[in-house]
Order: structure tokens, then sequence, then C-alpha cells
């Protein structure tokens, strides 16, 4: 199970990319294993503006369908539409081409509620248990 | 040792449309004692298609094989166990059936005079008054012809009783081990909806609610027994906390089949209550429906529910009369055309009569004894989600199995192999890897037995021929199907090839 060190993450196992203003938002490996075989996942419009762990889009699996939460506020300036033909991204590469929305971030201190990459690790093993 | 399925005919059957031969009919028409006439001499070209449907050219016999052999596919209550958690799969008895054909009921239409259809009006009433009598809850309409619509008529009902207090509310809210379908009616009502997480034992956080409540909650949905198998425990202070912050309790009575004839929802303090006749009152359920969503209200709300409601007249003998009344100024209106599922509502009187006030409450007593015997069995072989406090139905995780890779999926897969429907899977999501089973009162000790015999079976299997489980199922006309592909690139539809060019 990968915990990429650079990313921030949430209890409800999205993770956050910071770069420069800008934040990538995906799921994590954890939740993607948790899911299992992802279907569909339903984004919102390039524009729309989130709240803080507000949820923002939801994810479809074999198993179940889930909301996504958004870990930072922020507008949306991009989405990944591969995921419309490809939903397996989720799966394959959770990290990496299956990242799901770009967002302006709103404000930088909100990172601070956000779970470090040990942390979140932490957290799993314990959800685990 | 695994046996395959047997070559028999009916292991391959195409669609009825790939049966289609050219020109095949299963009739015969006399030749015509008239001269023919084009019929392109009588209508105008525009109003005549060209693109008639490609309905497929088969015999009768063709049609009666086709059905036969698909409907030996199906898995039916009729069949076996059908341990489905959270769905009440109880047997539905053939009285229900017949009685619900009698001429008076099948063939009554719903635009009868009210004078001519006083018999079909008092079986309603008398209904009415049954689930008030077993909801504790005076107020009931019919009319919802579905859970879902139940939980919507609710929650209408609440709605417009706060507008008439002059007081809209925003918000309301819902545990996170609610079906799905509550979040659902609520947004659809023009509310928001705020998730409560439950707590350890899976049940409301007290302390958690009264922060939450305040004036802006219009209500709370909670499901009790909740769809963890749990009774809420704390319910009466539940309704406390928001009956003073002004706001209302819904409760799902999804799971009432652990409560009819011993505890009673208004007691407790609820005030809005639906029920799933196809679950609790052993209606047809699934694709036998349809379903039937009464939905039970305190005497606050009752002038709030849906119109016509049947009322009762003395006329001057002194004989009760049976009308529809349709002036009722606060009602929410119609939710539903005529008087909801009709026959469903006669098949579900049927059931309570048959059993009876200490058949019903028997009959709760054996659901709720079933799943604590399942669970006292299979704890030793699954994880179970929360120990000694299973009602009606039971949950398991694969927890154990899946340090063999063998997970819930495959469980329930293998469980076909055994001759059981799959119990259900992966709900609640509170559980990971939920295995959720009820049983219901409709199984005896032997059939319970089998089916505990077959989970051990499997449980044993995971760990010393994990393989071999999560191949499964081996018995059936067809394995293992890929159900991410089907849910990713989903055939919708049999398309005709289209091979000759049209007129």
């Amino acid at each position: 199970m990968a915990y990429p060190e650079e990313l921030y993450y949430t209890k409800d196992h999205e993770w956050l990319r910071v770069e420069g203003d800008e934040g990538t938002i995906g799921i994590t490996e954890f939740a993607s294993d948790a899911l299992g075989d992802v279907v569909y996942v339903e984004l919102p419009d390039v524009g729309e503006k989130f709240q803080q762990g507000k949820p923002f889009g939801s994810v479809e699996s074999v198993k179940s369908v889930n909301e996504l939460f958004i870990p930072i506020s922020g507008e949306i300036v991009a989405i990944n539409s591969e995921l419309v033909d490809a939903p397996e991204l989720v799966n394959n590469a959770p990290y990496g081409q299956g990242w799901m929305i770009r967002v302006k971030i709103g404000s930088k201190t909100e990172i601070d509620a956000l779970l470090t990459s040990s942390e979140y690790e932490d957290f799993v093993a314990e959800q685990s248990e | 040792m695994i046996r395959k399925a047997t070559t028999h005919v009916n292991q391959n059957e195409g669609l009825i449309f790939e049966r289609s031969q050219p020109g095949r009919i299963g009739y015969c028409i006399p030749s015509l004692d008239v001269d023919e006439v084009p019929i392109e001499s009588l209508l105008d070209g525009a109003l005549l298609r060209d693109d008639l449907p490609g309905l497929p050219e088969v015999s009768e016999v063709d049609v009666v094989r086709h059905f036969t052999r698909i409907s030996t596919w199906n898995f039916a209550v009729d069949y076996g166990m059908y341990p489905l958690g959270s769905c009440t799969m109880k047997y539905n008895p053939k009285l229900n059936e017949r009685v619900s054909r009698f001429e008076g009921f099948a063939a009554s239409h719903p635009y009868l005079p009210d004078a001519l259809a006083q018999g079909n009006l008092e079986v309603l009433a008398t209904l009415e008054k049954c689930l008030a009598e077993i909801t504790g809850l005076p107020g009931v309409s019919l009319q919802p012809a579905a859970g879902a619509q139940g939980e919507m008529t609710g929650l209408m009902v609440i709605r417009k009783r706060l507008e008439a207090r002059g007081d809209a509310r925003r918000r309301v809210l819902i545990p996170d081990s609610a079906h799905g379908t509550n979040p659902a009616s609520a947004a659809i009502c023009g509310y928001e909806v705020q998730t409560l997480k439950s707590n350890s034992q899976g049940g409301i956080d007290l302390d958690n609610l009264r922060t939450v409540v305040d004036d802006g909650a219009a209500a709370l949905m909670l499901t009790n027994p909740s769809t963890l198998g749990m009774f809420e425990e704390n319910i009466e202070e539940v309704c406390r906390i928001l009956h003073a912050a002004g706001g209302f309790v819904y409760m799902d009575g999804a799971n009432m089949n652990a409560l009819v004839g011993v505890t009673r929802p208004g007691d407790m303090g609820v005030d809005v209550l639906h029920l799933n006749l196809h679950k609790t009152f052993s209606t047809p359920h699934g694709g036998g429906g349809p379903g039937a969503g009464p939905v039970a209200v305190s005497e606050e709300l009752t002038p709030y529910l849906p119109y016509p409601r049947i009322v009762a007249e003395s006329d001057p003998s002194g004989r009760t009369k049976w009308k529809l009344d349709y002036n009722l100024p606060d009602s929410i209106g119609r939710v539903r055309a005529y008087h909801g599922n009709y026959s469903v509502l006669v098949r579900a009187l049927c059931y309570i009569y048959a059993l009876g006030p200490e058949g019903l409450r028997e009959a709760t007593e054996t659901a709720v004894l079933n799943a604590n015997y399942i669970a006292h069995h299979l704890k030793s072989d699954y994880e179970i989600a929360f120990d000694g406090k299973a009602m009606h139905e039971v949950i398991f995780s694969d927890k154990r199995q899946s340090k063999f890779g063998v997970h819930t999926l495959d469980i329930g897969k293998r469980l076909i192999d055994y001759g059981f429907h799959p119990m259900t899977i992966y709900f609640p999501l509170v559980v990971p890897g939920a295995m959720m089973i009820e049983p219901t009162e409709s199984e005896g000790r032997e059939e319970l037995d089998q089916f505990i015999y077959a989970m051990k079976a499997i449980a044993r299997e995971a760990e010393e021929n994990p393989e071999l489980v999560k191949r499964a199922p081996h018995s059936t006309r067809i394995g293992r199907l890929d159900e991410a592909a089907a849910a990713r690139k989903p055939v919708l539809r049999w398309k005709p090839v289209r091979t000759a060019a049209k007129g």
C-alpha cells in the first residue's frame, strides 16, 4: 500500500497534491482497494466552487456508490475527463492517471487540517484493526 | 466435490429475438371472404409506417419453451432460502394470492361509486386500522406504492406541518448507516442532508445529536432496528431531543419485522413511519412486486396525509357507510392514482387476519430467534460485526477470510453452489466487507442448519482451497460474471442485425 510522502490526506481517503496555487485531488490506494472495481466517476464542472469537506462528486464501484469530499476549499480548474471512458484508472493509478479534479486553492491555511502521509498511514492501520 | 451442472437442454437459451424465423407464426387466420384492398388506397402514404418493429417471429411452442426454460433459472423464495439481509424476503403465503384474486377485489374498477364499492373501501379502512394498531400511530395513508414513496410522503407531511406552523426548516438528519433512499427522499423533498456518524456500538451518539439538533432541523430519519440489525435503545431519548427542538422523528419501517406485535414506534415517540408491506407483511417482493409503502403518522400530522381519506358515516338505519373524503384542505394532495396498489393491500390484510395478533407477534419472535441462531452458530467461523445484539438480521464480515484472499463477493457466489441465494453483500457501508443475513421467520430449523453447514463449509474452503471459492459459482449455467465490465461497458439491449434493405 502506497502513501506518497508529498501528499496531504483526509480521513475520508482523498489525497491532495499542492503545486503553487493549485491542488490536484484524487482518492487513495486504500480507498480504491476498498471500493473494488470502479465503474463510474461523477465529477463537478470546471468553475464550480466548493468549501472544504463538502461533497464534490461520487465514485461508483461494483460494491457501492460513495461521495467524494473535497480536501480543501477552492474553484475547479480542471477535471480528469479520461475517467469517463476509463474509470479503471482510479484502481490502476490512484495517485497518477486516476486523479480526479484540480482546484485553485482558496486558503492554504486549510492544509493544516489535513493529515500527513505518516498520519494517514496510522489512521488506515487503526481503521483496519 | 464440485459437480458441473448437467448439459440439459435448458443450459443454453438465447433471447426470444434470436429464435425468430422469418414468416414463422403461431396462429392461423381464415382466408379472406372479401376482396383484398391495398392499404395505400385507403390511407395517405404519410400515415403508413415502413419501419415495422422487429418483433420476434416465433410459434407458440417456441414462446412457451423459451419462457419455461428461463423461468427455471430464477431463484425464488418458493425455491429455497433467500437470506437477503435488509430485504425481509419472507415466504408469500398462497392464501394471499387466492384472496386477492376474488372477483370482488380483482375485477372492481377504481372509479366505482362509493356505494358500489363498500366492501373494497372496508378492506382499506380495516387495513388502515390494523396498521395504526400495529404501529401505534393513528393516521394511515395506503397510497404510497413503495417504501421510498412512503418516505417522500412522510417528509412532505412533515414539511407541510412545519410550513403551517410558520417554521420552515432546512435540514434533515440521517445516520450514516441509513438506507440510501433516506437521504435521496430528503434531498428530493428540498432538504439539506446532514449525516450523523454512528457510535462504536452502531447506534446514535446522543451527545453528538444534542449538538446538531437545533431549530433548523426539520426531522431525524432513522431506521429501527438500524440497518446494522440492532435496536436503537435510546430511541425515546432521541425522540425527546428532536421534539424539544420542535423537530420530528421519521422512522424507516424497513426493519419492522423485528418489532411487529412486540413494540410500537408510536409509543416510543416516533411521529412518522412507513411500512414496507412487501417486506413485513408478506406481499410479493423484488421482481414479483409491486410494492406498497403505507405511511403512518401521529395525530398532529394526520390532517396533512394525502387525500382522499376513507371515512365512516352512519346511514339513517345506523349502518356504517364508507366514503372517500376529498375535503381535506391541509392535505399534501394525492401521491398516487386511485387507492395505492390495491391487490397488494388485500394481500397484506389477508396476512394480518390469517396470523392474528398472537401470530404476528410469534412471527416477529421467530424471525429474531432465527437470526440469532445463525449468529450463534457462525460467529466461530466469521467475524461478527456487533456481537450479542442481533435482532432479525445479523452482519458478518470477510475479515478472517480476507487473509486467504477470499472476499465477501466470493463467499456470496459460493453460497449459490450450496443451493442458497447469496446474502446481502457490502451493505451497510459502515461495515467493510459486510455480509448481511436475514433468514426471516419462514425458515424452519432444518433449513437454517443446512445454511449454517454451507457457511461453515465455505469458511473451511476459504482456508484450504481459496481458489475454489474465488472462482465460484461452479454449479450454475454461467460461471462468475465480469461485473466490472458489465457496469463499465453495459450492453443494454439486443439490437437486430440489419441485413435486408428497407423498401
